[in-house]
């Protein structure tokens, strides 16, 4: 638990970076900081291992505050991981990371030897070991900084801006398995990022400031969506709010009946097409029954080809949120939405009628059960 | 001037090739010793801290328009008196060499420590090292190629100009070179600027080798 208590900072007298702050960061859960530029989240962030000195307020940490103890000591009780990773650059990747645990204490050899184990928890091969920083694409330096920032096994981590200088399909990546890796090892986080998408899709807690250093809202990503402190949040926010809500987990609960879709092959004879069809759009399959796209029964001319194939439909896999589910409906030209199994194999398809009644059902009892 | 170099009588004794050069060494080492004593901690307290630049700039700047040849004389005139011995060439001439190395190796450090990146920098802190662990274990290391650079024009200056400084009597390749002047014997004269050449070339050579083994791969680029 990482508690802000009234906390403020000022630069040189004038600039406040942060009012007032007070708030707790649970044990375990990872809270994240987010606002616009210049809201004070690196500063709040730099703070709690006092890289950065506050003006008045505590920080505790599991209710110890933090202004007694000895500077070095508590940053090794804390992991920090920065946007540009900031890895030595004359030292391997195998060292970088055994240096938090040399910090505290660990012998050279157990040190190497988690580090290797690290390396592979963050997705890296232990072929990466005795590589230098230069070697390695951002996102793979991303997360050697990641396992750094474990490798001395601490209780908390503070996080800036860690997926945001990567592309946004790595970024996506990275946040993936960061989750998957928190879900394991449950360490008390707080990370700063300016993109709200990522705060919803992290966070358990998010903590929204404003310009000026103040708290506008603590909430869980549900809560913020759905109720928005004031307009400053909602704005930040933004648009597809309701959309986006349907992302959620509780959304999948819901289910939508599925029906069953019959399915040709490629190479199928426009007649055979016809026969299967029970309008205009075939679902074609290959022969593990995973969907390849649609085929267009009215002009598809000899025995059906790749090209034949109308890929525009997104798969929704079987239990994930409604947010997939009506998208996979949406964007079908047949408007039936394809669900498929764990390792792509079809399951059937929905429609967007059902869709939109198991999304009502949802919204309804969701809504039921607050005042 | 090959003539002078095959004649056996030109490389041993007291003022043969092989002990001049020998004392050309022991100076330009003794004034790079001395140098580096100055110039590195100040570098890497400028370069560490951020104070001073200002200073140190200026201080290089005045140092490099410093006459050399001017300044060893006057040093001499004033230092004559004090010592009795060869001493009285010998430390005024230290003197003005270290000056004239300090500024490169000050400059090397200063600017290889400010240019390690921040973020690395951030991050050691972050983690809990203290500032003398940053130094040493992050800031110097990675200035290191800087270091290098600039130990190495200092030590071509300190063998160049130790060639000046037998003008006031002291030892090393310049005897050659200001004896065959005052005996009017060129190849003598010819043959002191090409040892002197050689030697620095031979020693700049010796710190490439030095730097490859010190400076990280990561940092060079080269496997
Ligand atoms: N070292 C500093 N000196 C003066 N002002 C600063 C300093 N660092 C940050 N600030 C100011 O404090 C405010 C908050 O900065 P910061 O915490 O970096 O914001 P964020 O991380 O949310 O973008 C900004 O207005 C910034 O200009
Ligand atoms: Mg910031």
């Amino acid at each position: 638990m990482i508690t802000f208590d009234a906390v403020s900072k000022h630069y040189r007298g004038q600039t406040v970076a942060v009012d007032k702050l007070s708030l707790t960061a649970p044990s375990g859960k990872l809270t994240i900081f987010v606002g616009p530029s210049g809201c004070g989240k690196t500063t709040s962030l730099r703070m709690v291992n006092r890289l950065i000195a506050p003006s008045s307020g505590r920080i505790l940490l599991d209710g110890e505050p933090t202004d007694t103890m000895d500077v070095a000591v508590l940053r090794r009780k804390i992991g920090y991981v920065i946007q540009n990773a900031g890895l030595f650059p004359h030292r391997t990747v195998a060292q970088n990371i055994a240096t938090t645990a040399r910090l505290n204490g660990t012998p050279k050899d157990q040190a190497l030897r988690i580090a290797h184990e690290l390396l592979e928890r963050v997705g890296l091969s232990s072929a990466f070991a005795n590589r230098y920083p230069w070697q390695l694409s951002g996102g793979q330096q991303q997360r050697v900084g990641v396992a750094r920032a474990l490798a001395s096994d601490p209780k908390f981590m503070l996080m800036d801006e860690p997926f945001s200088a990567v592309d946004p399909v790595v970024r996506g990546q990275l946040q993936d398995e960061f989750l998957r890796l928190q879900r394991d090892i449950g360490k008390t986080i707080i990370m700063v990022t300016h993109d709200i998408d990522e705060a919803l899709k992290l966070g358990d807690q998010v903590v929204v400031l404003r310009t000026g250093g103040t708290l506008a809202q603590v909430a869980t990503p549900q809560e913020l969506l759905a109720r928005p402190a004031d307009d400053f949040v909602a704005d930040f926010i933004g648009r597809d709010r309701g959309y986006r809500v349907l992302g959620f987990a509780e959304f999948a609960k819901g289910g939508v009946p599925l029906g069953a879709e019959p399915t040709a092959t490629l190479g199928a004879t426009p007649e055979t097409l016809r026969q299967i069809a029970t309008d205009r759009w075939v679902l074609v399959a290959d022969s593990m029954n995973r969907p390849l796209g649609w085929a267009d029964v009215d002009s598809v001319k000899g025995p059906l080809r790749d090209g034949d194939l109308n890929l525009s439909g997104t798969l929704a896999v079987e239990g994930s949120s409604l947010r997939h589910v009506l998208d996979a409906a949406l964007s079908s030209p047949s408007g039936r939405g394809v669900i498929v199994g764990q390792s792509g194999e079809l399951m059937g398809t929905v429609t967007l009628s059902h869709v939109a009644e198991a999304i009502e059902a949802a919204r309804t009892g969701r809504m039921g059960t607050q005042p | 001037m090959i003539a002078w170099f095959s004649d056996p009588t030109h490389w041993t004794g007291s003022d043969g090739v092989f002990a001049l050069v020998i004392q050309h060494l022991i100076y330009s080492g003794v004034a790079l010793f001395f140098a580096c004593l100055i110039g590195l901690p100040i570098g890497l307290y400028v370069g560490h801290t951020g104070r001073g630049v200002v200073l140190i700039a200026g201080l290089a700047n005045a140092l490099r328009s410093l006459p050399s040849l001017g300044l060893i004389v006057l040093l001499v005139i004033l230092f004559g008196p004090v010592f009795t011995s060869d001493m009285a060439f010998i430390v005024p001439s230290i003197i003005v060499l270290v000056l004239l190395a300090v500024p490169p190796i000050m400059s090397g450090t200063y600017a290889g420590v400010a240019a390690v990146d921040p973020a690395a920098v951030d991050a050691a802190r972050g983690m809990g090292k203290r500032p003398l662990d940053i130094l040493f274990d992050v800031e110097l290391p990675c200035a290191l190629p800087l270091i290098f650079s600039g130990l190495r024009s200092a030590t071509l200056q300190i063998i160049s100009t130790a060639t000046i400084a037998a003008y006031v009597s002291l030892g090393g390749l310049g005897r050659l070179i200001i004896d065959g002047r005052a005996q009017n014997d060129y190849y003598q004269m010819a043959a002191g600027a090409v040892l002197v050449g050689a030697l620095a070339l031979l020693v700049d050579l010796a710190i490439g080798i030095l730097s490859r083994l010190t400076v990280s791969p990561g940092l060079t680029r080269r496997l």
